[in-house]
C-alpha cells in the first residue's frame, strides 16, 4: 500500500536535512509503529506523505498503491486516500465542525467521481459515529477545535478519519496530552476502522498507545533513518531499556 | 477664519451646482448646515480626519459617470416580508414602493413633514448632525443637510411586524445624489430598517437616528454591486437609556466608499453595536470612520469591523471611542481586521481611545494578515481544495463581524451575498 524508497528531506529555508534516506512498506491491513527519540524526523516523515509546505525532497519517492504521493497536492493525497491525524490539531474559528466535516467529505467523495452525501444522510452518518467516540452534538456545532480540551480535539481528528474512511492513515503522535482513558477512546476509535484494506502508520514516543493499538510491525527511527525493525517486543524492549541500547547497537 | 484659497475654491464649485430645496420648515436648518459648510469648506486631502482617503471626486462639483451594473443576483431580502421603499437615482418611486401604512411606525416622505406638520422630525433634522460636528468636522454631512433633495422620516411608536427596507436603484450613470432620513424610535419600540442598492453614481446620504429609553433599531444595509459607484455616508445615532443601536454594513465593490458612523450614548445602560464586513477587489476603496461617545453609566458599545482586500484593494479604518467624564462602568470594545489576499492590497487603521473616566473597561485591537497557512493546509489534507479552503477560511474571517446581525435570515442572505463574491473570484 504505502510504499517509501529511500526517502530524503530537507527544510527549504535552512538547509538542513531531516529525512536521510527512509525505507517504509506499510502493507494493507496492517499497523505499522514508528518510535524514536526527538528530533529522529518522526513528524517531518507524516508532513512529507500528507503535502505540507516548507520540505523539500531531495532524493527517493514515496507511492500509495503505485501513485505518486509527492507529486500530488495535500487534496489530492488526501482524495487518494492519505490521512494525517495531526499532532496538534487546528483551531478554524468560524468554521462548523460539521460544515468542516461535510465539505471535507463530499469534496473528496467529488475528486473521486462519487455522488456527495446528502445533508440528511451525512447527519446520520456523523451521529453515529461521533456517539461512539463519545462527541456531542455541541461539539460538532461548535467552530473546528475551538475551545476544545486535548483529549476532544484528538477525538476529533479520529472523527474526521472515521467519516472520511482513508485508505493510509498516518498518526502523529496521537496519544500527546492524552489521559489514559481519552487514549482509551481514541484507541477504540482507530481499532475500529481496521480492516483488511486499510494501513496504518502510528508516530509516537511511547509504547503505553501500543497497549490498546497493537501493532504488527514497529520500527525505530533515528537521525532521520529507521535504524530497526522488529514485532511488538520492540516497542516493550524500548520502554524497559529507552533508546540508548538500540541506538548503540545500531552504530 | 478665512479658509485656505484652494479650499474657498473647492467649496465655491461644489455649492455652484447645487440648489437648496425650498422646504418650508426645515429652511432653518438647512441654512444653518450650509453656514456649516462655508465655515469648514469641503473636505480635501490635506485634512487630517481624510488622511487616509481622497475626497475629491466626492466633492467635486459634477459626479463622476459610473456605469449601472447590470445585477445578475436577485436582489437583495427580495424573499422576505418586508415593506419595500423604493427610491430611483435618489427619487422616491411611488409606483415600485409598498403602500407606507404599517402598525407600530409612520412613515413619511422628508418633503412631506412641513405640510403635516410632523414634529419630531422637524425638531430633528439636521440637529444629531450638527451635534456630530465637533469635535471632528463632518461637512459632507453639513453639505447634505443642506441640499438632500429627499428621504423619508420613520417614526417607530410600536413594534412593526416586519422590516422596513429602504431600495436604493442606481438608474442614470449621471446621476448625484443627496439624501436625508430621520428616523426616532419611541420608548420601548423596536424596528429593523433596511437598506441596499448602490443607489447612484455618487451617492451622499445621511440618518439621523433618536433612540428614545427603551428603545431599539436594529440596521442591515447592503451596498450594493456597482463597480463604479462613489458614497460617502453618514449614521447620526443618539441612545436613550436602556436602548439598543444594532447597525451592520456589507460593501461589495464600488470604487470609493466612505461610511461614517457618529454614535452618541446619552442614557444610562445602552448599548451601541456597529460593525461592517466588506469585500474589495482592484480598483477599491473603502473606508469606514467610526466615532463613539459615552456620555452616560453603564453603556456597552461596539465596533466590528473586517475587510478582505485583494488586487490592490485598499481599506482604511479609523474608529473611535470616547469615554466622557463621568461615563463610568464603559464597557467598549473595538476590532478592525483585515484579510489581505495578496500582496498589492493595503489596510490602513487609526484605533483610537480617548477616556475621561476612571472605572472603564476599553480594549481594541487591529490586526492585517493573509491567510493562515496552517488552517489552510488542515483543510487541504481533510481533501479541501485550495479555493474552497481558501473561501471557507474568508468566510470565517467575516463571520466575527456578520454574527453581529441578530436576525438569522438577514446575516444567512449576507453570507450568501459574500459566498458569491468569493465564487465569481475563485
Amino acid at each position: 500500500m504505502l510504499e517509501i524508497k529511500n526517502l530524503h528531506v530537507q527544510l527549504e529555508e535552512e538547509e538542513k536535512q531531516i529525512l536521510k534516506g527512509v525505507d517504509l512498506t506499510v502493507e494493507a491491513g496492517k499497523v505499522h509503529a514508528i518510535m524514536g527519540p526527538n528530533g529522529s524526523g518522526k513528524s517531518t516523515l507524516s508532513y512529507v506523505l500528507s503535502g505540507r509546505d516548507g520540505y523539500e525532497v531531495t532524493e527517493g519517492s514515496a507511492t500509495l498503491n503505485g501513485e505518486d504521493l509527492l507529486e500530488m497536492e495535500p487534496e489530492e493525497r488526501a482524495a487518494a486516500g492519505v490521512f494525517l491525524a495531526f499532532q496538534y490539531p487546528v483551531e478554524i474559528p468560524g468554521v462548523g465542525n460539521m460544515t468542516f466535516l461535510r465539505t471535507a467529505v463530499n469534496a473528496q467523495r467529488k475528486a473521486r467521481g462519487e455522488e456527495e452525501l446528502s445533508a440528511a444522510d451525512f447527519l446520520k452518518e456523523v451521529r453515529a459515529k461521533a456517539k461512539t467516540l463519545k462527541i456531542d452534538a455541541d461539539m460538532l456545532k461548535r467552530p473546528v477545535n475551538v475551545g476544545f480540551s486535548g483529549g476532544e480535539k484528538k477525538r476529533n481528528e479520529i472523527l474526521q478519519m472515521a467519516m472520511l474512511e482513508p485508505k493510509m492513515c498516518i498518526m502523529d503522535e496521537t496519544d500527546s496530552g492524552l489521559d489514559v482513558d481519552a487514549m482509551k477512546l481514541v484507541a477504540e476509535g482507530v481499532n475500529a476502522l481496521r480492516d483488511e484494506g486499510r494501513g496504518f502508520l502510528v508516530i509516537t514516543h511511547y509504547q503505553r498507545l501500543l497497549d490498546h493499538i497493537k501493532p504488527d510491525v514497529v520500527h525505530i527511527m533515528a537521525d532521520g533513518r529507521i535504524v530497526k525493525t522488529g514485532g511488538p517486543d520492540l516497542a516493550l524492549e524500548v520502554e524497559n531499556n529507552g533508546y540508548a541500547d538500540i541506538l548503540a547497537e545500531v552504530n | 477664519m478665512a479658509l485656505p484659497e484652494a479650499k474657498q475654491s473647492a467649496t465655491e464649485a461644489r455649492l455652484s451646482t447645487l440648489t437648496m430645496p425650498d422646504a418650508g420648515c426645515t429652511r432653518a436648518a438647512r441654512e444653518d448646515a450650509l453656514a456649516r459648510v462655508l465655515e469648514t469648506g469641503v473636505p480635501n486631502r490635506r485634512d487630517e480626519y481624510w488622511k487616509y482617503t481622497q475626497p475629491d471626486s466626492l466633492v467635486s462639483p459634477d459626479a463622476i459617470p459610473a456605469a449601472v451594473f447590470a445585477d445578475d443576483e436577485p436582489l437583495m431580502f427580495n424573499a422576505l416580508d418586508r415593506l419595500s421603499i423604493v427610491f430611483v437615482d435618489g427619487v422616491f418611486s411611488a409606483e415600485e414602493s409598498d403602500d407606507l401604512s404599517l402598525e407600530g411606525v409612520s412613515i413619511d416622505r422628508l418633503e412631506d413633514i412641513c405640510c403635516k406638520d410632523i414634529h419630531w422630525a422637524k425638531d430633528l433634522y439636521g440637529v444629531l448632525e450638527a451635534r456630530g460636528q465637533t469635535p471632528v468636522q463632518r461637512p459632507l454631512a453639513a453639505l447634505n443637510t443642506a441640499f438632500a433633495s429627499d428621504g423619508v422620516a420613520i417614526h417607530v411608536t410600536g413594534k412593526p411586524s416586519k422590516p422596513i427596507n429602504l431600495i436604493y436603484r442606481h438608474a442614470s450613470p449621471t446621476s448625484d445624489v443627496i439624501m436625508h432620513h430621520v428616523v426616532r424610535v419611541e420608548s420601548g419600540a423596536e424596528a429593523t430598517i433596511l437598506e441596499t442598492g448602490p443607489a447612484a453614481s455618487r451617492f451622499n446620504k445621511c440618518m439621523e437616528i433618536d433612540i428614545a429609553d427603551k428603545g431599539t433599531l436594529h440596521h442591515v444595509r447592503a451596498q450594493g454591486r456597482d463597480h463604479e459607484r462613489r458614497a460617502a455616508t453618514h449614521m447620526f445615532s443618539r441612545l436613550g437609556t436602556e436602548s439598543v443601536y444594532k447597525s451592520f454594513t456589507l460593501t461589495v465593490n464600488g470604487m470609493l466608499t466612505r461610511n461614517e458612523q457618529v454614535v452618541e450614548l446619552t442614557g444610562d445602560d445602552a448599548m451601541a453595536h456597529v460593525a461592517g464586513a466588506c469585500v474589495g477587489d482592484g480598483d477599491f476603496h473603502h473606508d469606514d470612520t467610526v466615532f463613539v461617545t459615552h456620555d452616560a453609566v453603564n453603556c456597552e458599545s461596539r465596533q466590528v469591523f473586517k475587510k478582505v482586500l485583494r488586487n490592490g484593494a485598499t481599506g482604511v479604518f479609523q474608529g473611535k471611542i470616547l469615554v466622557k467624564e463621568g461615563a463610568q462602568k464603559t464597557d467598549g470594545y473595538q476590532i478592525s481586521q483585515s484579510l489581505l489576499l495578496d500582496g498589492d492590497s493595503q489596510f490602513l487603521a487609526k484605533p483610537e481611545l480617548e477616556i475621561y473616566a476612571d472605572d472603564v473597561a476599553c480594549s481594541h485591537g487591529s490586526t492585517s494578515g493573509a491567510i493562515d497557512e496552517t488552517a489552510l493546509f488542515y483543510l487541504r489534507s481533510r481533501g479541501v481544495p485550495t479555493k474552497d479552503a481558501t473561501n471557507m477560511l474568508t468566510l470565517a474571517f467575516l463571520a466575527e463581524a456578520v454574527d453581529e446581525i441578530e436576525d438569522r435570515a438577514l446575516a444567512d442572505e449576507i453570507v450568501s451575498r459574500l459566498e458569491g463574491w468569493l465564487a465569481r473570484r475563485s
